[in-house]
């Protein structure tokens, strides 16, 4: 080594993100940790390439006529803005990044049980990204998300085989991370951590583990029917052939309702840790929402065909479900209640997550109200295949469980990478997003209402729609820049943002125990729970060493 | 997890190693006798009883393991028989009206 | 639960190379790889749950087409392979008992005769698949199934469609189940050589074990798929 003055460094404490450097690190990394960052970086590159269709959806429907893309590319459009938001995306989101970092520290554990399989998690997930991303770039797929036969085993001549894998293959990365997380949470609490003294973030994450195990198995199998039909021209969902179209519509809800509570129940769990924390207060009625999580994923199984009401299914059996998604709602309102009552008479802080946390409870709560319109036979028939259930789900899907997944990405980033972002510019992003989530997707509550169907890209014939969709492309505009500042700001704050202590929101959880980043095998002495979750009171009671004492 | 008897579990092994078979056999009987609407039941339940077998001593279902493993199984089961259940009540009631 | 609280590297680890460094005790990890196991086969209950609901489906609109597609796949080999693969559920069950009462020659004779008795049920598949391939029944565009009567109804004659989704539910489930079968005998292979390197004792048989939980569910699997699939209509 040459002769160097070296400058003073602070030391710093050894962590996950400083014990090795290099490529490899990372790529071979079993620190599941690291593996959250790993999803974390893949799942932003997919929500840019499913944002990025958003934005060529919503810059066509800017006017009547049909006159940016041709029919067939913007089914295509549609189709792949689907695909990459639900498999590559939403689904992950939560689980893959927040849960992954989270699930262990919060349990006291060193790891997740299987880090292995959390790490080949993570790669399946990168081939199916891959599949997914070769899919599009050669032709892509356009028979929307929902690749409804015969038309996707027979008519189109798209890649459905290949769209096909590539799901198939990014089901099994969600599988095995349910796996993980299911294990986990039985064999690898700390002492005294009962099933009582869990954050409800792990009851979410569990709940939604469950889902995941036992929904995803069936869409890998349907998918496998759909690309043998479409291979060897079999008539299982061909009508011509004695298939019936419908049979494949069941398999495929069977698992594709149930995700849609993958995507929005972990995303309750986050906002339940922070409406605790930002008002100071235990939840209100824990066993209540505990016991809801697990409620909507079992209750979940028992609607899909709410999806299916006009598609030819038996009116009668059209009835059973129609009263079961009635049921279904009935655990998320719970939570909505006692989240409220949370807030109730608490110490109530305003800061970035907290905003989040607010635009979610309003949003979900409109959301899965206009949930219930759709469960009745008479209004569904209505707005089925219109802009209703296209507002309905983004409600849900971006007001809500994308919400919840940037006010735990600002909750958790101190801990995750040891810096605070910029408190001032994440309020105005969570208005900007607040903003623009409304102005993007309100209207379309009132296209779809009076009539424009979904999956048009002309609509000349309407030309009374524009109005209105000029509002909703504003908002996305708009929703786009929001989204964008939180990525700018957090890149930031990696290199100039102050460092963060241990527990900078003073929140209660075990995470919050150690050391800000984490080390790697997450805290220096396993910890021994005795205390209950959410003991905000103790937190925030005055401690011994600030009272004055007379000498 | 097992626990190490203290009598030899070969014995039981044997016997539902026996079972399996001759069920087998009953099975492929039973197909050859016209049962009318009863031959797929029977089948289906000779089925259930062999699986049962299997997993309870085979498996170690009966003996060595915890509710938990029971609550898997049971669980796994019964949205297996959701899946089927439901959509037959699409299928069933099709052709009611 | 686990009821150390020793940090890092703890006197188990020391005597136990097996153990993995993020678990507390080796009851943790095993507890940890059974549960583990169990809830993976929940997941391929799932799996292969969905292929049921297709097949009763279509059973029960296309019964008679159903049944004479099923008489035409050979029952005999069917119930054979049915008592092979129990043979090979007892020799699995003999294989974890010799694990645990440390019988090395019991273990890998258990182990070789598992894997002989897979390979045996592939090779009758073999031969069934092949069947089917001379007699045009493979689904896709040689598929041919003309003029087979229905069981019970003499002079009428299969819809040639339907016998077609028939034999298209019978490939992917049966394909689906060897291919299920082919992974066991991968994971058996590498048992067996775990056990020749005497990485097995009746303290640490847990690969064993989840293994066997594997094949036993494979042989569930079929133990249904037997009658759905051969014994349709038989009388």
């Amino acid at each position: 080594m040459s002769m160097e003055i070296a400058i003073p460094q602070p030391v710093e404490r050894e962590n996950y993100l400083n014990k090795e450097y290099g490529v490899w690190s990372w790529l071979l990394t079993t620190d599941h940790k690291r593996i959250a960052l790993l999803y974390l970086a893949s799942i932003t590159f997919f929500f840019f390439i499913g944002g990025f269709f958003a934005l060529l959806i919503r810059l066509e429907l800017l006017t009547p006529a049909g006159d940016l893309v041709q029919a067939d590319t913007y089914n295509k459009l549609f189709t792949m803005h689907g695909m990459v938001m639900v498999f590559f995306f939403l689904i992950p989101s939560i689980p893959a990044v927040l849960g992954n970092f989270l699930v262990p520290m919060m349990i006291g554990a060193k790891d997740l049980a299987f880090p292995r399989i959390n790490l080949l998690s993570w790669y399946l997930y990168i081939i199916g990204g891959v599949m997914m991303l070769h899919c599009m770039l050669t032709g892509g797929v356009d028979t929307g998300w929902t690749f409804y036969a015969p038309f996707s085993t027979n008519y189109t001549n798209t890649k459905i085989v290949e769209a096909g894998l590539a799901i198939f293959v990014a089901g099994f990365s969600s599988i095995l991370t349910g796996l993980n997380f299911v294990v986990t949470i039985h064999r690898m609490r700390a002492p005294g951590l009962t099933w009582s003294r869990l954050p409800l973030f792990i009851w979410a994450h569990y709940a939604t583990s469950i889902i995941q195990l036992l929904g995803t198995p069936v869409i890998a199998v349907t998918i496998v029917l759909v690309a043998a039909e479409r291979a060897l021209h079999l008539g299982i969902f061909d009508p011509r052939l004695g298939g019936d179209p419908l049979l494949f519509q069941h398999l495929f809800w069977f698992y594709s309702h149930p995700a849609v509570y993958i995507m929005i129940l972990p995303s309750m769990g986050v906002v339940t840790e922070i409406i605790a924390c930002f008002s100071r207060k235990r939840i209100f009625g824990y066993s209540f929402v505990a016991f809801s999580s697990i409620a909507i994923a079992v209750f979940g199984f028992l609607v899909w065909a709410h999806h299916m009401f006009v598609a030819g299914m038996s009116v009668y059996a059209a009835l059973v479900f129609s009263l079961l998604s009635y049921a279904v709602a009935v655990p998320s309102a719970i939570k909505v209640f006692n989240w409220t009552a949370t807030l109730y008479k608490g110490s109530i802080h305003y800061d970035a997550p907290m905003l989040y946390a607010f635009g979610f409870l309003g949003l979900f709560t409109m959301g899965g109200l206009t949930g219930l319109f759709l469960a009745a036979l008479g209004i569904n028939v209505h707005v089925t295949d219109t802009y209703f259930i296209v507002a309905h789900f983004h409600y849900i899907m971006v007001g809500g469980a994308v919400m919840g997944y940037l006010g735990g990405m600002h909750f958790w980033w101190p801990k995750i990478s040891g810096r605070l972002y910029p408190e001032g510019w994440a309020r105005l992003a969570a208005l900007i997003v607040f903003i623009g989530f409304n102005l993007t997707f309100f209207p379309q509550f009132i296209l779809g209402y009076m009539g424009m169907p979904r999956r048009y890209y002309d609509y000349s014939h309407m030309p009374e729609f524009q109005v209105l969709n000029v509002l909703s492309t504003a908002g996305a505009t708009v929703l786009g820049v929001g989204y964008l500042l939180p990525m700018v700001y957090f890149l930031w704050s990696m290199r100039y943002g102050k460092p963060a202590s241990d527990n900078p929101w003073n929140a209660a959880g075990l995470e919050w125990k150690t050391a800000s980043p984490p080390p790697t095998f997450n805290f220096d002495e396993e910890p021994v729970v005795t205390w209950e979750a959410y003991n905000y009171e103790e937190l925030d009671a005055p401690r011994k060493e600030e009272v004055p004492v007379a000498r | 997890m097992s626990d190490h008897s203290k009598s030899s579990p070969l014995p039981t092994y044997f016997a539902v190693f026996i079972a399996l078979l001759a069920g087998t056999g009953l099975t492929v009987f039973a197909a050859t006798l016209d049962l009318g609407a009863f031959n797929a039941p029977v089948a289906l339940a000779i089925a259930t009883v062999k699986a049962t077998l299997v997993a309870l001593f085979f498996m170690h279902v009966w003996h060595a393991s915890e509710r938990l493993t029971k609550l898997v199984v049971i669980s796994a089961l019964f949205f297996l028989l959701l899946l089927l259940g439901l959509t037959m009540t699409d299928y069933a009631t099709r052709l009611w009206s | 639960m686990p009821d150390s609280t020793v940090v890092g590297l703890n006197h188990e680890e020391q005597d136990r190379p097996e153990l993995l460094h993020h678990f507390s005790t080796a009851e943790q990890q095993r507890d940890a790889s059974s549960l583990g196991m169990w809830v993976f086969l929940a997941t391929e209950i799932m799996f292969f749950g969905g292929l049921f609901c297709a097949y009763l489906i279509y059973r029960r609109w296309y019964f008679g087409d159903f049944a004479a597609a099923s008489k035409s796949i050979s029952m005999p080999l069917g119930a054979t392979n049915t008592a092979v693969l129990i043979c090979s559920s007892l020799t699995v069950v003999l294989a974890v008992w010799a694990a645990q009462t440390a019988r090395r020659t019991l273990l890998l004779v258990s182990l070789a005769l598992t894997m002989l008795l897979g390979l045996t049920f592939l090779g009758i598949k073999g031969i069934e698949y092949k069947q089917k391939f001379d007699e045009h029944h493979v689904p896709g565009a040689s598929f041919s199934f003309d003029h087979e009567e229905i069981p019970g109804h003499p002079g009428q004659y299969a819809n040639q469609s339907h016998a077609e989704i028939f034999f298209a539910l019978y490939f992917v489930m049966t394909g689906l189940h060897a291919l299920h079968m082919i992974i066991g005998l991968g994971i058996f292979l590498w048992l067996f050589y775990m056990a020749w390197r005497g990485r097995f004792t009746p303290e640490y048989n847990t690969p064993i074990e989840i293994g066997g939980l594997y094949w036993h569910f494979v042989d569930i699997v079929w133990i249904y798929l037997f009658p759905l699939l051969y014994l349709i209509d038989r009388h």
